[in-house]
């Protein structure tokens, strides 16, 4: 791994991870990319996120759906670990509550295969600068 | 490939669906399919949005439309207008009050959302064990201008500008803290972290480290430039390993680029950080004590002056800064002091996280601006009290801090005010109360907590917190006199203005806050014996109801000391001197005669 010496080296990084996340999106079949987090906190892992985690990432493969599924830290939402985001290209992400394997699967079937929104979304509350 | 063109969503929040909005869901489903509409139209309910006063809310999507106090008598409307003719429902519209502009200077559509995430900014959004994804939201870019474009004494003067106040719970100016390092001459100084997190309910320092501890790295090395300090220590307890764990890889990602270690930014600026254990003792939060316990010496805190900022750990001046505070520094470099200073209230800049907690129905984190009322993050953000039950009581600031009530409700959070409302911002954590909570099992509950973790070293603490926690479980059980009541209030004042440390300074706090909102509460336990949250078991009474018992003997055969007395198929009654309160009549009972008072 090369040093980060001066600011140019910064934003090269930052243009490089864009660009790779842009071409994931972009170089393959729009319908095909999705792109998972799974709040990856404590709180999370203690509800059984690691579960769904390895669930979706099996599962995904197995049904032949590209995605890519990542952690990430609290979303903050405790009352209804575990939480996934789920952003589909060309949408807005939207985020899952209570998301066991069962729940998982249904989110697989139903919203990333066919759009259906299913019950037990958490409307995001905030706003990030 | 979508199968479905338009989705209504209802939120399913505790307080929407207590009106109506199942049956809202149900007309709706209805009404579509009335109109031929149900396979591509899809009803789904969603958690709370946090808007609870404008509730029942349904949201329509594609188009991002809210409507609010919905009935289900509007079913029919909503469809036939919005959803079969594209016209939005003008009378059910959300609209966005004219003079509500966003800190952030643009004007939202759409729900003006309560909550700001400045502190939390990447938590959820980036894969915490990836550098990459920190620096592609602008990670280590401020870091990068203060080695390459300011001087110490100019960054110092951006972090006063700003406006910043220690988030731990103190309160103090930040900026003004690393102008007093920066001005002590050392050939060593320290920067430090303090991530021990010592106060039960509290989760916000451990999820800034969880997910993004890049944030927290960042800032401690800009730090170390501003005041002259080469080597960063973060104190974290032990108990938060997933914490320690991406901290590490974060530090190691950090060193590979050369972000710490020797030269940064080819700046001549050297700066590295370690990890430093601590092992659970809530007085180690403490800057001394934990300066202590970080030298391998018992954690027990010392006498201020002089000051960590000129004689810290090892001797030498150290810096010690909480992990939320750190979080914000990269922040007001990269968007400027004078925007952090626009949120907030004139003396409590920017926004506070809170770790909700309790008998709220949203149970999390939360980061609002200062000035948002204790109002909206109870009723709105946090979505009410569970189960329906009455607001009693929130505690801010954990062991150290106190109890606010329903007239406190209005009261714009910030450090002032709730100093003023006899409680204190503390590092976060929010404690819900209702209606079943006694008053004086909570604040005995904390002082038991306090008189665990006194280090013994004064002897206010030390005998003087034990001696409150005794009278106060005398109180819960039944035997406290009136005399014991004023024993409280002196001796609370006392302790706290003769305690070594904050953690004695701060103990009594929970009881003389109880005891100024709920004196009556107090007065029951000790004159009429009664515990109105029926919580206390040592004012509870065992009593058989004649009406409902059949007399079949079993709780008097089971009773381990014979108190009940009653002859065979008569009704039976319990003798309250002998009575120890076991609940084994309780429990034999089958016509559930025994009652509890």
């Amino acid at each position: 791994m090369s040093q980060i010496k001066s600011f140019e080296d910064l934003r090269k990084i930052k243009e490089d991870f864009g660009k790779r996340i842009q071409f994931r999106e972009k170089s393959f079949d729009p319908s095909k990319v999705v792109q998972i987090k799974v709040g990856f906190g404590t709180s999370g892992i203690a509800s059984g996120a690691k579960e769904v985690m390895t669930f979706l990432r099996d599962e995904l493969e197995k049904r032949n759906i590209e995605a890519v599924v990542t952690q990430t830290g609290d979303m903050g939402y405790s009352y209804a670990e575990p939480t996934i985001e789920v952003k589909l290209p060309g949408q807005e992400p939207i985020v899952f509550g209570k998301v066991n394997v069962r729940k998982a699967d249904e989110i697989i079937e139903r919203y990333i295969k066919n759009g259906e929104l299913i019950d037990g979304i958490i409307p995001v509350n905030y706003h990030t600068i | 490939m979508a199968k479905y063109r338009m989705h209504l969503l209802i939120c399913g929040g505790t307080t929407c669906r207590s009106s109506e909005s199942e049956s809202i869901r149900n007309a709706l489903e209805e009404s579509l399919e009335r109109n031929g509409l149900e396979n591509e139209v899809k009803v789904v309910s969603t958690g709370c949005f946090g808007f609870c006063d404008k509730g029942p809310i349904v949201k329509v999507i594609p188009g991002n439309t809210f409507y609010i106090h919905v009935k289900p008598e509007d079913a029919e409307e909503i469809v036939k207008e919005h959803v079969l003719n594209g016209r939005r429902v003008e009378r059910l519209l959300y609209l966005e009050p004219e003079k509500e502009l966003l800190a952030t200077g643009s004007k939202e559509i759409g729900f003006q959302k309560k909550q700001i995430r400045i502190a939390l900014r990447n938590c959820g959004f980036i894969d915490p064990e990836n550098i990459d994804e920190y620096i592609a939201r602008d990670g280590y870019v401020a870091l990068c201008r203060c080695l390459t474009e300011y001087t110490p004494q100019q960054v110092i003067e951006m972090i006063k500008k700003s406006g910043l106040r220690g988030r731990g719970g103190g309160g103090f100016p930040t900026g003004l803290k690393w102008e007093i390092t920066a001005k002590v001459k050392s050939d060593q100084k320290y920067v430090i972290c303090n991530a021990d997190e010592g106060d039960p309910g509290a989760f916000m320092d451990r999820s800034i480290l969880e997910g993004d501890p890049h944030s927290v790295i960042e800032a401690m090395a800009i730090n170390g430039y501003c005041t002259g300090a080469s080597k960063g220590l973060v104190y974290i307890r032990a108990e938060y390993p997933m914490a320690i764990k991406r901290l590490r890889i974060a530090i190691n990602q950090a060193k590979e680029y050369g972000l710490l270690g020797k030269n940064i930014f080819n700046s001549g600026f050297d700066f590295d950080i370690e990890l430093r254990y601590g092992a659970g003792a809530f007085v180690c939060g403490e800057e001394t004590a934990l300066i202590h316990s970080m030298e391998g010496k018992r954690g027990e805190p010392t006498f201020k002056p002089p000051f960590p900022s000129e004689h810290g750990f090892l001797g030498k001046p150290s810096n010690v800064n909480n992990v939320e505070t750190y979080a914000n520094i990269p922040v007001i470099i990269n968007k400027g002091p004078e925007w952090f200073a626009s949120i907030g209230t004139e003396k409590s800049k920017g926004t506070k996280v809170f770790a909700l907690a309790g008998k709220i129905n949203n149970v999390g984190l939360i980061e609002v601006p200062m000035g948002t009322t204790l109002r909206d993050v109870i009723f709105k953000i946090g979505g009410g009290i569970r189960g329906g039950k009455g607001f009693k009581a929130v505690q801010t600031g954990g062991p150290s801090g106190g109890c606010l009530t329903t007239r406190h409700l209005d009261t714009p959070i910030d450090y002032d005010n709730l100093l003023a409302a006899g409680s204190m911002m503390g590092s976060g954590g929010m404690i819900v109360m209702d209606e079943d909570d006694c008053m004086v099992s909570i604040a005995k509950f904390y002082l038991g907590f306090t008189v665990d973790e006194s280090c013994g070293k004064c002897s206010p603490c030390r005998i003087g917190n034990k001696r409150l926690y005794e009278i106060l479980d005398k109180i819960t059980k039944g035997e406290g006199t009136t005399e014991d009541l004023a024993k409280l209030k002196n001796l609370s004042e006392v302790i706290k203005d003769t305690s070594l440390c904050g953690l004695g300074q701060t103990s009594p706090n929970p009881v003389l806050s109880t005891l100024d909102n709920f004196w009556d509460e107090y007065v029951e336990h000790v004159i009429d014996k009664k515990c109105r949250a029926s919580s206390c078991k040592g004012l509870m009474k065992y009593v058989i109801d004649p009406e409902a018992c059949t007399g079949c003997t079993a709780c008097a055969r089971a009773c381990p000391v014979n108190a009940i007395s009653g002859e065979r198929k008569g009704p039976h009654t319990i003798n309250q001197e002998i009575c120890i309160k076991c609940g084994t009549c309780m429990e034999k009972c089958k016509f559930n005669a025994v009652l509890l008072q």
